[in-house]
């Protein structure tokens, strides 16, 4: 399979940002401890995802998106260390990364429209999961610029839900994160 | 062995060497107070729980001991948040033990309920809610640990009234693996690079400075500093949390540095090729404008908590280490500098050009504050451990009191907590009662928590505290009549109001007090001869004396302004 393109710069995201990639101890208040400190010093998180790590309950993973312009990336990588709770500390450029997202949508349907929804469903990839009479909810795993894609294509349709996972991401293989 | 949740509290603490518990009982901590009838640790009821915090600082940072206050939930524990947060800004090993209400009333918006751990997360270093009676003693080990260990700091475990209640069957952990802190790894591997690069920094420097910081106490470096300064020669600067940690009588020390530091220290700073941070974190108050801190000097920093490096100041060396390994090793490579004689024939001219100096004292009054520090420092017995709240009396004891070893000079840095010096000092009475100690107070700090002098008399803890009543809140004062067009804005307090003289007879103490020459000295002497109660003496002094040298906030240390005394416009 050939590598995919780099997309790292993106409309809907900060300039220059980082991908950190948490183990965390699966205890209650964790979240709150890692939300306290950026906020604390002053860190913007971009996006966060969590979810048990690796089967194992005793760990989660928590994805954070940082806008490394914020703070300086030492700093912010530093003071999470320092959360007695954090084990491990993953450092992703997003050039190294491989970032995937989860994009829900419902959208209201019609005679008129639902011929170029389709298509614009079939264009971007992304998957019809759920229909009734009147709208339809698609799903889109896929690099964050393929959700801001699809995310701008259905901003013409006038009652739109639509949801973000944030993102998850893992090193590009052959290339080394900084842990 | 079946325990209660209480008992297995107390024999936990036990077990971690506890002779000393600072606190006050309540509600939900109830059950952990009956066992303590029964053991061996000594429990020092306070009057409020700030103070419970206060002495278990004082404790800490007398004896190098972690310090242990107990309070209940609720009130109980929001009262010993300052506390809390003063240890947590200067790196204070404490642990302090919470009663909440019981599990099934969490979230509840039960009777003195509140979220302690919540409050705490961003002013400990870590704390714990205790979730059942099995795991009391590995939340009490593994606070210990966390305390004492690494960047030291403070620790909350919060314990519900239930599980405290409920039986276990008594274990204690035997090792650090038991603790269950995969993310906690505090043993660090020396950068055998980083020291190499900082030996040929410190061989190319023609005017080196040591800063020393409060990791050099933290670390008990003291040794491995005076031999590392005597082998290269580099002059020494001191900061407010170093006190202590290098002999003030030495030749190579300059003092202070900062913003009310002595003049050289400063200047030597600013001046400086290569500034050495051993356990200094660059704090506003030492830098002042950062951008013309040091401005020419290259930075070796040396600290065992790698956030702070290039936090406020670029590292050109970063050795992540305690201070006494990494002097250790810069020893073990022999690095020294080129000859410093040109260096120090600045620095010295420096000296003896701006000397702290003061207005001479006048025979009938008031009193110059600087003046009462020097005069009981004087008539001191060695050792003596003086203590100090926050504003312009602690910088004076800074500057006017000679520290000659490490944990004699116990005050507030980071925070700032007024009201620090009294109990403080008798936290650290109770861990030192070998030592005179001394509290050097404002009027404006003795009024916050003089009411912990009740339970020096009760416990029998014969501190002496000398206030420096000049009836204002003295460095607010003087911010306002420098930067405020003398302004005054609320800050006159009224030099009889307390009768600080009848308010500490109130409490059972000696209350002696001095306007004029003749009865400082007497009422230092007869203080001096009292070892059985604590002695308040309430010395009145001139409201118009002000901190210098001073950096205005903001300022460059390049603009320190020196004493009116010594500047050339004569004032």
């Amino acid at each position: 399979m050939s590598p995919e393109p780099f997309l790292g710069t993106l409309s809907r995201t900060p300039v220059r940002h980082h991908i950190l990639s948490v183990l965390v101890e699966n205890k209650a208040g964790v979240l709150a401890r890692i939300a306290g400190l950026f906020a604390r010093r002053g860190f913007n998180i971009y996006s966060l995802a969590v979810a048990p790590a690796e089967r194992n309950a005793r760990f989660s993973r928590v994805t954070i998106v940082v806008d490394a312009e914020s703070a300086p990336l030492e700093q912010i990588v530093g003071q999470l260390d320092k959360l007695v709770n954090v084990v491990a500390i993953t450092d992703l450029a997003p050039r190294d990364a491989l970032e995937r997202e989860l994009l829900i949508a419902t959208v209201a349907v019609n005679d008129d429209n639902r011929t170029a929804l389709l298509d614009t469903i079939a264009g971007a990839g992304a998957s019809i999961v759920d229909v009734d009479a009147v709208s339809v909810t698609v799903m889109l795993a896929g690099t964050p610029f393929a959700c801001d894609e699809l995310e701008s294509s259905l901003e013409v349709y006038p009652d739109v839900e639509l949801h973000r996972t944030g993102r998850v991401a893992l090193p590009r293989l052959g290339r080394a994160a900084n842990a | 062995m079946q325990l209660s949740g209480a008992q297995a509290l107390i024999k936990s603490l036990e077990q971690e060497g506890v002779d000393v518990i600072f606190g006050l009982p309540g509600g939900a901590i109830l059950p952990v107070y009956d066992p303590l009838i029964d053991s061996t640790i000594r429990h020092i009821l306070v009057r409020h729980e700030q103070g419970a915090g206060h002495m278990a600082e004082g404790y800490a940072l007398a004896t190098g001991r972690p310090g242990v206050a107990m309070v209940t939930s609720g009130p109980g524990a929001t009262n010993i948040v300052t506390p809390i947060a003063n240890a947590h800004m200067d790196s204070t090993p404490l642990v302090v033990i919470t009663g909440q209400v019981a599990t099934g009333s969490i979230g509840t918006d039960a009777f003195q309920e509140c979220d302690i751990t919540g409050i705490t997360m961003g002013i400990t270093k870590h704390n714990f809610l205790v979730q059942s009676a099995q795991e009391i003693p590995r939340a009490v080990a593994a606070a210990f640990h966390l305390a004492t260990t690494g960047r030291p700091g403070p620790v909350l475990i919060d314990v519900p009234k239930d599980v405290t209640q409920s039986m276990m069957d008594w274990w204690y952990p035997a090792s650090i693996e038991e603790f269950d802190l995969p993310g906690y790894r505090p043993e660090i591997v020396l950068d055998d690079d980083a020291i190499a690069r900082a030996v040929a920094l410190i061989n190319d420097a023609e005017r080196p400075v040591l800063y020393v910081g409060g990791g050099t106490l933290k670390s008990r470096a003291s040794a491995e500093l005076l031999a590392f300064a005597e082998r290269t020669a580099i002059p020494v600067v001191t900061t407010l949390m170093a006190r202590g940690a290098f002999p003030d009588s030495h030749g190579q020390h300059l003092g202070m540095p900062g913003m009310h530091g002595l003049y050289t220290a400063v200047t030597a700073i600013q001046k400086s090729d290569l500034l050495i941070s051993l356990g200094a974190r660059f704090d506003d108050r030492v830098t002042g404008r950062i951008p013309s801190f040091a401005a020419n000097a290259k930075v070796i920093h040396v600290d065992i908590d790698k956030a702070e490096f290039n936090k406020v100041r670029h590292a050109d060396v970063a050795i992540q280490s305690n201070v006494a390994a990494a002097l250790r090793a810069l020893d073990a490579a022999d690095a020294t500098p080129k000859n410093l004689d040109v260096w120090w024939k600045t620095i010295r001219s420096w000296q003896e050009e701006f000397p702290l100096v003061y207005d001479a004292p006048s025979e009938d009054g008031p009193l110059r504050p600087q003046h009462v520090i020097e005069a009981i420092a004087a008539q001191a017995t060695p050792g003596t451990i003086v203590t100090a709240g926050v504003g312009q009396h602690q910088m004076w004891a800074s500057q006017f009191w000679k520290f000659e070893e490490p944990g004699t000079w116990i005050n507030s840095g980071g925070a700032g907590t007024m009201g620090f010096g009294v109990p403080s000092a008798i936290g650290a009475k109770v861990g030192r009662p070998d030592r005179t100690v001394w509290c050097i107070d404002g009027d404006g700090c003795f009024q916050m928590t003089a009411q912990e002098l009740v339970t020096a008399r009760a416990e029998g803890i014969p501190i002496k505290v000398a206030i420096l009543n000049n009836a204002y809140l003295g460095m607010v004062r003087q911010w306002q009549e420098m930067f405020y067009e003398e302004r005054y804005s609320e800050v006159y307090l009224n030099a009889d109001l307390p009768d600080y003289v009848k308010w500490a007879e109130s409490m059972g103490c000696v209350g002696l007090r001095a306007r004029t020459l003749q009865e400082m000295h007497e009422v230092i002497a007869r203080a001096n001869e009292i070892n059985d109660v604590p002695v308040v003496i309430d010395f009145r002094t001139d409201a118009s004396e002000k901190v210098f040298p001073m950096v205005a906030s903001g300022a460059s240390n390049d603009d320190i302004m020196v004493h009116p005394l010594q500047r050339g416009d004569s004032k």
